[in-house]
């Protein structure tokens, strides 16, 4: 349903200024973390409110490789799921003792302290972040093309939706999703609970990783601020405004949000009065709201709703 | 795919009016969230810049397109897409920040357009990845602090105790003053990022009983440490010299507490020529509140722009454009100035202090000149030859 | 530096009673209601506001807090009706997305009315001095009165926890929400009440932090990051918890910042440790809750369950 829809978007590209493809490409970029998230927060029931971490981590991992002259995609991408597979093993296992709002809390802890490590690297322009150069894939694609680029970021895409799609009907998928109803049960029933969500939390945060590899690639620029705690619940919102525990909602969720951060304040400049736009927050914290109240299970199950009524 | 694409645009090109030549200047600053305020002053004052050229830059149909970068790179990364791509400025400006600056600089100044920095001056940008579609009508982050050392060393002032946020442009400030600073140091301590109570800090500072204190606190953060510095008790037995702490920004919320502050700055409200009475009085007068710094700055900015169009007969040929940048003597609040090769100003820096007017409005006053004719020292990495 | 030593644990130790006052209303209505409200920092800032407004209105310090104590009460109330008693049965995550969505529209709304500056907030020449606490340590009367302050309201809501009426129906409504109301007890009636206390003490600490900081549109943000840690160290819901983790979080977060660096500057050569020690002292609290809750996953003090 969703790729149905990208696609009249990819040819309305046609008419359009290049600028549209750059900014669906951070919206997918974004899609991808929040797709990552929502696999161990919708099906596994694993609130993290520091999953901007890996965002920040694939990102400096590409950003640290080019500074040193290392452009190589083909090395940048396999290391850079090495990376974020150790950071997530060590801050899981930590993690995982806890649940619940501790949950949140601990992988928010985990989070910040990346974050001031960030901010502390002199040698990489500590807060002031660094330039990146886009990554090369030894002549295949071009990264600065931005056709290519938007191709290159919707294989990603798709390849990230099919592997969910794999994972959560495989039989690890079904337990994982036992462990968010019932985890004493799915541990009765012989299952070791702890290491299949050590798992589904190591998986998110490379995929998470490699959202912010790309996330790099389309900013040409690394700094702390994509692992600031704000962008960790920017993340969850957008899963939870498109719907969690769902293949599409996260996707739905981020095409959303990033458009009314794009387009509100230029409504409400052309609605309201010119200047209104600055106010933008104050128009999206209660859509928010009323969307809670009024539409549960966010955007995706709204959308279910109304198609059933239709048909 | 780019095949298809060309010649669409080049019809849509033709159709539109952009074919006659119209100015195009794109002005992105941080207009929500706390650092709001300066984003504010700061478009207000090219607002006003606006209506003293005329709502047209160098006598020619103009226009400007407004965003808010909301402080974070990744959203100023696509608003500058956006004007360059999609509304093809001609200049990309009103970035306060250094971070957002270093985020933009390369896809703009990449797309030959034109960036010109209103605050912000990171030493990389000056120095070894200058670039001839860069401008500043500010200065260069170090230059601030250095002016700070400079008076320090010059006046024989002892045992100086440091402070500074626990971030890049911190660590910038403390090195930029002791550069210039030989004398001994009594505490160098960097505190965390956003931090609202110093007072512990403050107690330490006490302890070690320094000679002077140098901070620089930027935002809230200068605010907070201000007034706890005077409810310690602190204020006038150990003189606070600044940098971008206490200006027209911070002082309505601090008043009192800030009286005597000396800083560092390019620019002052009282800054006696002619463009600057003329945009001090007509700022006041049209916005109620005394401009700052950076209102100064984005004033500058219009009549840069402006002043560069005029000399150039134009914007079609953006060498000659770039030429006509280059000559400077564009009328500054600050001013005659004129570039040094990284295209970043040579200009003066004065010591003000923060005082009570006579009017009872809290502002800055220059007391000294520490600096004439000041160039940044990164100019010397910057390969540009013109 | 045994001086400094005790200057720095008083500095701890306010920090750690301000930190304790937003954090006493969060773990209240946490336990209490289960509602997990991102929102909490916002009514510090609207208090911090009331405050300043009223003060420069009636000209007289006490007699502002003491009309903007009830008002935020007022704001509390009309939130918790308004808005948060539907959430009451919802998912944590909805609580989570709809409290944001308040904290923005708070902002927006201070920003609206107040304007994007920081307002002046001052202190009168009667608290404006110092005490000497010990021979030749001069310190902030004004400190040493938040101090009083936070320690006598951390008094006074354990005299209303243990010893009222009002009490026992909040540590009934904690232990077990079904069965007080199925006892009688008008629940929503108690709930509004709870938020509203909740609120007039976070707003208290707003208009005590007014004269200290920049009262400003987002300042309540990093504290409720901060109030957090705290509930979570000291255990969801318990009021003893959280007085203790304030104490604690207070004290490491003060004397990490200033003892850590010195300590790192005596064994590594100093630019690592001026690199090091400032990253250190920020992550410090941080480290300090990731460590207690692997050894405690629910905290110090873990609330009954319901």
């Amino acid at each position: 349903m969703i790729l149905l829809a990208l696609i009249p978007i990819l040819i309305q590209f046609l008419e359009m200024p290049v600028f549209y493809t750059e900014m669906f490409c951070r919206i997918m970029i974004l899609a991808l973390a929040a797709m990552s998230l929502d696999l161990i927060l919708g099906f596994g029931g694993m609130v993290s409110f520091g999953h901007a971490v890996y965002l920040g981590i694939g990102a400096y991992t590409v950003g640290i490789f080019s500074y040193y002259g290392i452009d190589n995609g083909f090395i940048q991408f396999p290391v850079t799921l090495l990376v974020c597979a150790a950071f997530a093993l060590v801050i899981g296992m930590m993690s995982l003792r806890t649940s619940g709002v501790y949950f949140i809390m601990i992988t928010l802890a985990f989070a910040q302290m990346v974050y001031f490590l960030g901010i502390s690297l002199e040698e990489f322009g500590g807060d002031d972040g660094m330039p990146a150069y886009r990554s090369t894939f030894g002549g295949l694609i071009d990264l600065y093309d931005p056709l290519s680029f938007y191709y290159f970021v919707f294989a990603m895409l798709l390849a990230v939706l099919y592997l969910c799609h794999r994972i959560i009907h495989s039989r690890f998928g079904m337990v994982l999703q036992g462990c968010k109803s019932n985890e004493a049960r799915m541990q009765a029933l012989g299952f070791p609970t702890y290491r299949y969500k050590l798992a589904a939390f190591i998986i998110s945060g490379m995929i998470c990783g490699i959202a912010g590899a790309l996330f790099a690639n389309w900013n040409e620029f690394v700094s702390p601020a994509a692992m600031h705690w704000t962008r960790s619940g920017d993340l969850l919102i957008m899963v939870i405004l498109g719907g969690m525990g769902t293949l599409f909602g996260p996707v739905l969720g981020t095409v959303l949000f990033l458009l009314l951060e794009e387009y509100l304040p230029e409504w409400m400049d052309a609605l309201l009065f010119p200047g209104a736009g600055e106010h933008w927050m104050g128009v999206l914290g209660p859509l928010l709201i009323l969307l809670v109240l009024f539409a549960r299970g966010g955007v995706h199950s709204l959308l279910g709703r109304l198609s059933l009524r239709h048909g | 795919m780019k095949k298809i694409i060309a010649p669409i645009l080049a019809l849509t090109m033709l159709a539109s009016p952009l074919y006659a030549e119209k100015v195009k200047v794109g002005f992105m600053t941080t207009l929500s969230g706390p650092a709001g305020i300066i984003g504010k002053q700061m478009k207000d004052a090219f607002q006003l810049g606006l209506d003293h050229i005329g709502n047209a830059f160098g006598g020619m149909e103009s226009s400007v397109i407004y965003g808010d970068d909301q402080r974070k790179p990744d959203v100023a990364k696509q608003l500058a897409d956006k004007m360059v791509k999609k509304h093809q400025v001609h200049f990309v400006t009103g970035i306060i920040w250094s971070n957002l600056l270093v985020a933009v600089h390369g896809p703009v100044t990449r797309s030959n357009t034109f960036l010109i920095s209103s605050n912000a001056g990171p030493s990389t940008v000056a120095g070894r990845r200058c670039s001839n579609n860069f401008f500043s009508v500010s200065w260069q982050n170090d230059q601030t602090p250095e002016a700070m050392g400079k008076y320090l060393q010059d006046n024989g002032i002892k045992n100086v105790y440091l402070m500074a946020p626990n971030y890049q442009a911190g660590k910038d400030m403390l090195a930029g003053v002791e550069r210039y600073y030989q004398g001994s140091v009594s505490g160098k301590v960097f505190t965390k990022l956003g931090q609202k109570d110093f007072q512990a800090e403050i107690s330490t500072l006490r302890a070690s009983n320094p000679g002077a204190v140098f901070v620089f606190q930027p935002g809230g953060m200068g605010i907070n440490f201000v007034k706890q510095y005077k409810q310690a008790g602190l204020m006038g037995s150990v003189p606070l010299y600044t940098a971008f702490t206490v200006d027209a920004v911070s002082l309505p919320a601090l008043k009192d507490s800030a009286v005597g502050v000396l800083g560092t700055q390019t620019w002052s409200p009282d800054l006696d020529n002619p463009v600057n009475k003329r945009f001090v009085r007509d700022f006041r007068k049209k916005y109620g509140y005394i401009p700052s710094f950076y209102a100064a700055q984005s004033y500058d900015l219009v009549r840069f722009i402006d002043h560069s169009i005029r000399v150039a007969g134009g914007i079609s040929d953006r060498d000659a454009l770039r030429d006509a940048m280059r000559l400077g003597g564009y009328p500054s609040t600050r001013g005659n100035l004129k570039f040094n090769n990284n295209h970043f100003p040579i200009q003066n820096f004065y010591l003000r202090e923060a005082v009570k007017d006579s009017d009872g409005s809290y502002t800055t006053k220059i007391i000294d000149t520490v600096f004439t004719d000041y160039g940044d020292n990164y100019a010397k990495d910057c390969g540009m030859k013109w | 530096m045994g001086l400094l030593l005790i200057e720095q644990a008083f500095n701890g130790l306010q920090f750690g009673v301000m930190l304790f006052l937003i954090a006493a209303g969060l773990t209240l209505v946490f336990g209490i209601m289960d509602l997990v409200n991102l929102s909490h920092g916002s009514l510090v800032m609207v208090g911090a506001y009331l405050a300043t407004t009223l003060i420069e209105w009636t000209g007289s310090f006490i007699l502002g807090i003491l009309l903007a104590l009830p008002s935020t009460f007022l704001v509390g109330v009309v939130v918790e009706i308004v808005v948060l008693r539907t959430l009451y049965e919802r998912d944590h995550l909805d609580q989570v997305l709809a409290t944001f969505g308040l904290i923005l529209f708070f902002n927006e709304l201070i920003r609206i009315v107040w304007g994007p500056a920081s307002l002046y907030s001052g202190l009168p020449e009667s608290i404006s001095g110092h005490v000497e606490i010990l021979p030749g340590v001069p310190y902030p009367a004004f400190r040493l009165l938040i101090i009083l302050v936070g320690l006598l309201v951390a008094l006074l809501i354990y005299f209303i926890v243990a010893r009222t009426k009002l009490g026992m129906l909040i540590r009934a409504g904690a232990s077990n929400r079904e069965m007080a109301g199925a006892l009688g007890v008008n629940i929503r009636m108690l709930f509004t009440l709870v938020f509203g206390l909740g609120a007039s003490f976070a707003g208290l600490a707003g208009m005590m932090l007014g004269p200290l900081t920049s009262v400003e549109p987002g300042m309540g943000e990093p504290l409720l990051i901060l109030a957090f840690v705290v509930i979570i160290i000291g255990g969801i819901g318990s009021i003893r918890g959280a007085f203790i983790a304030a104490v604690i979080v207070g004290l490491v977060d003060t004397l990490g910042r200033v003892f850590l660096p010195m300590l790192l500057r005596s064994l590594v050569a100093e630019s690592t440790a001026d690199t090091v020690g400032p990253a250190l002292a920020s992550m410090l609290i941080y480290i300090l809750m990731a460590g207690i809750l692997v050894f405690r996953p629910r905290g110090l003090f873990p609330a009954r369950t319901g």
